[in-house]
């Protein structure tokens, strides 16, 4: 599904932020992505949510070349993304109902289309009775939460999330946990950035990419060469809404 | 104020084609707004004077061509009356024996009088002979078949040097070639204004385009995150640009129409016969009125542009 081969990473004339990165993320795969601040964490996310060219090295995402690939076809690559930004990157004068159909709006669901989907999925996160608030009137959690219905509305082929359980009380983060985890069984590929050393417990299955000063450790070689998983049909779960 | 529900369904559907209602409100500090709007009514208005100026001196041209393109001025120059009167009956005989000759018409001393009488005053007896007296021409007007020009005058100067040798033969057209050539220049000076500020409300434009951009760039890197297109955020300001500059243009449309009665009025009231022929017609009307949407147009692409061009420099 994503491969990274020799990638680098440089800003301006600076040294390498990222040097070497190679790595396979299989679909259905789930990723924690570990490291200490200026590891190279967030350089690596903005690779994979295409916010980024590399310097140099191939990228492959879903059978395509995504660094050749021509900028007016990125959109639709973007579009098989799901992201949770560390900031929430919330439209703040839209309500938590309209940023989460914004995935489905720019992908030009129509309106009556996604009335059920975007209040099932606030139902889902605890925020039905918010559905009208602006993201300034949201606690932190709330905003948390907003930000992970918006990056999952869309069922993405890749969920890309950068401290996703960071401002939620431990209930929420194990039930967000378990959603990340029925996305893998449905096909999706699941990247968590994370500080919290609990988490990588809390899923089995996963597979951590740790970054040392902006290179990947990859000591046993699984992250070249990951175990396939089977993948389960969504109605199966009963996870999602 | 709540919408009737058919006006609501009507406006949503006139949206449709901008990315709808809700797209829309994606971005709600895109429009122009502040003092934009304003900025276009004025350019509007200027654009509607200048436009129509220039109009109705194409008119004014047109007019004073189509009455003159046939029309030629026999003048007998001659001092003595007696030998001016001769010939100027001589020359009218001749004349009227002509086969390109439509019809001719000699001038009344009366009607000489009272074209004279604004730079020789009320006083000045142009039929007298004598040292006090000024010479004045006598002046045949000759409607030819067909337009004045070359050949015809010289059918006529040769028809007259028998009969009228102080004959001066010349088309009409030609003792206003300096006035056209002057009616000529304002029209360009009109077109070139029109330009001008055509080319003054896209800078404006463009400025107010990318304070918008800046303004709302942190959401604008979201929509684009999300799988947003650079065509779909155009859109956006797109669309709001367009609602204010026809806001902008409908006002200016007004303030320019009004200033052009007015000056339309005052011309008019001068009574002068040449200046009547510059009156605007329904063509012209329609082409005035078609300027605010030239304005909405032109702030449109100019919004979509600048949008599309600094979208470019994200990945």
């Amino acid at each position: 599904m994503v491969t990274f081969d020799n990638v680098g990473l440089r800003y301006g004339t600076d040294r390498e932020v990222l040097s070497d990165i190679s790595f396979t993320a299989h679909a259905g795969g789930f990723y924690f992505l570990t490291g200490a601040s200026g590891a190279g964490k967030t350089s690596m996310l903005k690779l994979l949510y295409l916010a980024q060219r590399p310097s140099r090295g191939a990228i492959r995402m879903f059978g395509t070349d995504v660094i050749t690939l021509p900028r007016d076809r990125l959109p639709g690559f973007r579009r098989r993304l799901g992201v949770v930004f560390q900031d929430f990157r919330l439209v703040p004068h839209l309500s938590a109902f309209d940023n989460v159909a914004l995935p489905l709006r720019v992908s030009g669901v129509r309106e009556g289309e996604l009335v059920k989907p975007v209040s099932d999925m606030l139902e889902w996160v605890g925020l039905a009775h918010r559905v009208d608030a602006r993201p300034a009137t949201l606690s932190g959690g709330e905003q948390q939460r907003v930000a992970i219905a918006r990056a999952v509305i869309g069922r993405p082929d890749m969920l890309i999330a950068d401290e996703p359980t960071g401002n939620v009380d431990p209930d929420m983060a194990w039930k967000l946990l378990r959603l990340f985890e029925a996305l893998t069984r449905l096909g999706t590929t699941v990247v968590v950035a994370t500080h919290d050393v609990h988490l990588l417990r809390k899923v089995p299955d996963s597979l951590i990419m740790r970054l040392d000063k902006g290179r990947l450790s990859d000591p046993t070689g699984a992250l070249r060469f990951p175990p396939r998983r089977e993948l389960r049909a969504f109605d199966d779960l009963g996870v999602m809404p | 104020m709540k919408r009737p529900p058919v006006l609501a369904r009507a406006v949503a559907r006139s949206l449709v084609p901008f990315g709808g209602e809700r797209a829309a409100s994606l971005i709600p500090h895109a429009r122009l707004a502040g003092p934009m709007p304003w900025v276009i009514a004025i350019m509007v208005a200027l654009t509607v004077v200048a436009a129509a100026g220039g109009l109705a001196l194409s008119n004014l041209v047109q007019s004073a061509r189509s009455e003159l393109s046939g029309a030629a001025t026999v003048q007998i120059v001659e001092p003595l009356t007696v030998e001016r009167d001769r010939q100027a009956r001589a020359a009218e005989v001749a004349l009227a024996g002509l086969p390109d000759v439509a019809g001719l018409r000699v001038v009344p001393q009366a009607e000489l009088d009272a074209l004279l009488d604004p730079w020789l005053g009320g006083g000045a007896d142009t039929g007298l002979q004598g040292d006090g007296a000024v010479p004045v021409p006598a002046l045949i007007d000759v409607e030819l078949r067909g337009g004045a020009d070359a050949p015809k005058l010289t059918v006529l100067r040769n028809a007259l040097r028998g009969v009228a040798p102080a004959a001066r033969v010349d088309a009409q057209s030609a003792w206003l070639g300096p006035v056209f050539a002057a009616i000529a220049s304002l029209q360009w000076l009109a077109l070139t204004l029109v330009v001008l500020l055509a080319l003054t409300s896209a800078a404006a434009v463009w400025l107010a385009a990318r304070s918008a951009l800046g303004g709302n760039r942190g959401t604008i890197e979201i929509v684009h995150l999300l799988g947003g297109t650079d065509a779909q955020i155009a859109r956006i300001f797109q669309r709001s640009v367009g609602f204010d500059a026809a806001a902008g243009g409908t006002v200016g449309l007004a303030l320019g129409m009004a200033a052009v009665l007015v000056l339309g009025g005052q011309f008019a009231a001068l009574g002068s016969g040449m200046v009547a022929g510059g009156g605007l017609g329904m063509v012209d009307w329609l082409l005035i009125a078609a300027i605010p949407l030239a304005g909405v147009a032109i702030a449109m692409l100019t919004a979509r542009l600048t949008i599309l061009g600094a979208l470019r420099r994200m990945l």
